[in-house]
């Protein structure tokens, strides 16, 4: 059989990868971290820990719990907020010279504006990842991701100011994911990421209390899988903006699933906790499967599982 | 933080030493050489391709021999209950040595204050403080005599063992922090180190607080990435510029000086 040369090239909202792997927000810090373990720059992009206008402490611990194939986690959105982000963080990412994806999160419609509007001429960003969807805040959140109204009120508010693509991250803690994903589309959403943690919570029987200190936390890992793809399947069949799709990947052939079911890039977030190597891995494991099945081009693959 | 590598460690020995109590032998030379007491090994308690259970178990370093590197457990879960199943010759897939260590001073009068599980760093941590021309104390505490776990190795050790155990079978009867409490009447230390249950932490930071004696202490939370990427296992501090905040166990720990800890709110959970 002749060679074959292989494209793992994909397009999201504009923003050319090289091949469609990121990390999940949240699950890589600002990079420093795992840039000890590979280079970086084998990603398709990276996506920031979601910025909050002011710096956030977070949740109380304990913040994780184990369950049967999956993680629960309260972090609650720590982080240094925006100017900190700027000083001491960004300039680290700009160095890389990757797609670079900055996740926001508000407490108010008018915090996701600021932020947007405070990051959109900042160089070296791609894209915003507007993160309406985390479990752990009490303000702000998932409030505006689990009504399609409000979803699209937040995408407008950040499309206003923001000349970047926008990528709108969704929770699947809803009864229609698909009228929330139809929304912040009708909005001017660039593309869609999905899906963000599973709420759920347990019980710690050595204290008789919540095992995590904020009583419920998201869960991630491939616990959530079947769930994830589910919702990437039909929100690819009901909008026509590129979809970003997570929940559970831990090899190659778990991200292969998602591209199939429509998703045009994928994000890893749990399995680089058990292995700060699993984004290369699964980039690898990619190209092996291609070749063993004689596909040259990754983007045929794109919701190929429609057909 | 110095070097990390991510391994797979062969299993040379496990030994059970007491009822659900293991010693494990692994012959990982890259972390033996650069591991430093206080340390940890972040350890994948399921085979490769399994997901279950799904995250690392962090083992603080018992000991170091040469090329060897030795984990003290007690069987709590399923990701201790299948690392103990381990036969010789297997591989465990090993991610470390993580986090910041114990300070290790020269020519100082020092205690180590272990309570239950809590002695397994203290092994290591001894030996390198005895090669530095310390003298060292070991306060140690357990619910009974079956429980105190002090193997040949430490008798080769010229350091001083107090023991306390809450039953009174073996040594001073009660809790070793008020052992060690009782012994502050007669002598005094240039530092102390601490590890065991949050109880004891708690009883152990009142002392030396009361003392103004300086100490460390080993924590313990539950973990994922072991690299202070995720958050997820915090703890409160107090910051050097003032204020206080959450900052992972993993990485700017496990070792704390028990002056940077907020104890009111360590205490809560």
């Amino acid at each position: 059989m002749e060679p074959l040369a292989l494209d793992l090239r994909v397009e999201v909202a504009g923003i050319a990868l090289k091949n469609p792997v990121m990390p999940a927000s949240g699950t890589f810090g600002f990079g420093e971290e795992l840039s000890r373990w590979f280079d970086l720059r084998e990603l398709g992009a990276v996506v920031t820990k979601t910025i909050t206008l002011e710096p956030r402490p977070g949740n109380p611990p304990p913040r994780l719990q184990e369950t049967y194939c999956g993680l629960l986690n309260s972090v609650g959105l720590q982080n240094p907020g925006l100017e900190i982000f700027l000083r001491d963080k960004l300039p680290f990412l700009q160095e890389l010279g990757l797609p670079l994806i900055v996740s926001i999160a508000g407490k108010t419609v008018e915090e996701y504006r600021e932020l947007a509007g405070r990051l959109a001429p900042v160089a070296g960003i791609s894209a915003l990842e507007v993160n309406i969807s985390c479990p752990n805040v009490k303000e702000g959140g998932v409030a505006f991701g689990s009504v399609p109204s409000l979803a699209a009120k937040v995408t407008e508010a950040v499309k206003e100011v923001c000349p970047l693509p926008v990528i709108v991250k969704l929770t699947p803690n809803v009864t229609d994911i698909v009228a929330v994903a139809r929304a912040v589309e009708m909005a001017g959403a660039d593309a869609l990421a999905l899906i963000n943690t599973l709420t759920g919570m347990a019980i710690d029987l050595e204290r008789f209390r919540p095992a995590l200190g904020n009583v419920w936390g998201g869960l991630s890992g491939p616990a959530i899988k079947p769930v994830a793809l589910w919702a990437v399947w039909r929100v690819y069949e009901a909008v026509k903006i590129p979809l970003i799709g997570m929940g559970g990947i831990m090899t190659g052939r778990d991200a292969l699933e998602f591209i199939l079911a429509g998703a045009t890039a994928v994000a890893v977030g749990t399995a680089s906790f058990l292995n700060p190597l699993s984004m290369v891995q699964i980039i690898e494991e990619i190209k092996g499967f291609m070749l063993q099945h004689r596909i040259s081009r990754l983007a045929s693959l794109v919701g190929a599982a429609h057909r | 933080m110095g070097s990390m590598f991510l391994v797979s460690a062969r299993v040379e020995e496990l030994k059970e030493i007491a009822p659900s109590v293991y010693k494990l032998k692994l012959w990982a030379p890259q972390i033996a050489l650069k591991a430093c007491p206080g340390q940890f090994l972040h350890v994948r308690c399921a085979q490769n391709s399994s997901c279950d259970p799904l995250l690392r178990r962090p083992f603080s370093l018992h000991d170091r021999q040469g090329e060897h590197i030795f984990l003290l457990f007690q069987v709590k879960g399923r990701g201790t209950r299948w690392l103990s199943r381990l036969n010789p010759g297997e591989n465990l897939d090993v991610l470390g040595p993580l986090g910041r260590g114990f300070s290790l001073p020269q020519g100082e009068e020092l205690a180590l204050v272990a309570g239950g599980m809590g002695i397994a760093p203290f092994l290591f941590l001894a030996r390198c403080l005895l090669e530095r021309g310390n003298r060292l104390d070991l306060f140690y505490g357990a619910r009974s005599a079956s429980q105190v776990f002090l193997g040949r190795e430490w008798e080769n050790l010229d350091l001083k063992i107090h023991l306390a155990t809450e039953d009174g079978s073996q040594g001073y009867k009660g809790l070793v922090t008020q052992l060690f409490r009782e012994s502050l009447s007669a002598r005094t230390y240039h530092r102390v180190y601490g590890c065991g249950p949050r109880g004891f932490l708690l009883a152990l930071a009142c002392i030396l607080q009361e003392e103004g004696l300086p100490g460390e202490v080993s924590l313990e939370e539950n973990l994922a990435c072991g690299l202070g990427v995720c958050q997820g296992c915090v703890v409160p501090i107090w910051e050097v510029q003032g204020g206080a905040s959450y900052r992972p166990l993993c990485s700017s720990g496990p070792v704390f000086r028990v002056e940077e800890i907020l104890w009111e709110k360590f205490g809560e959970v």
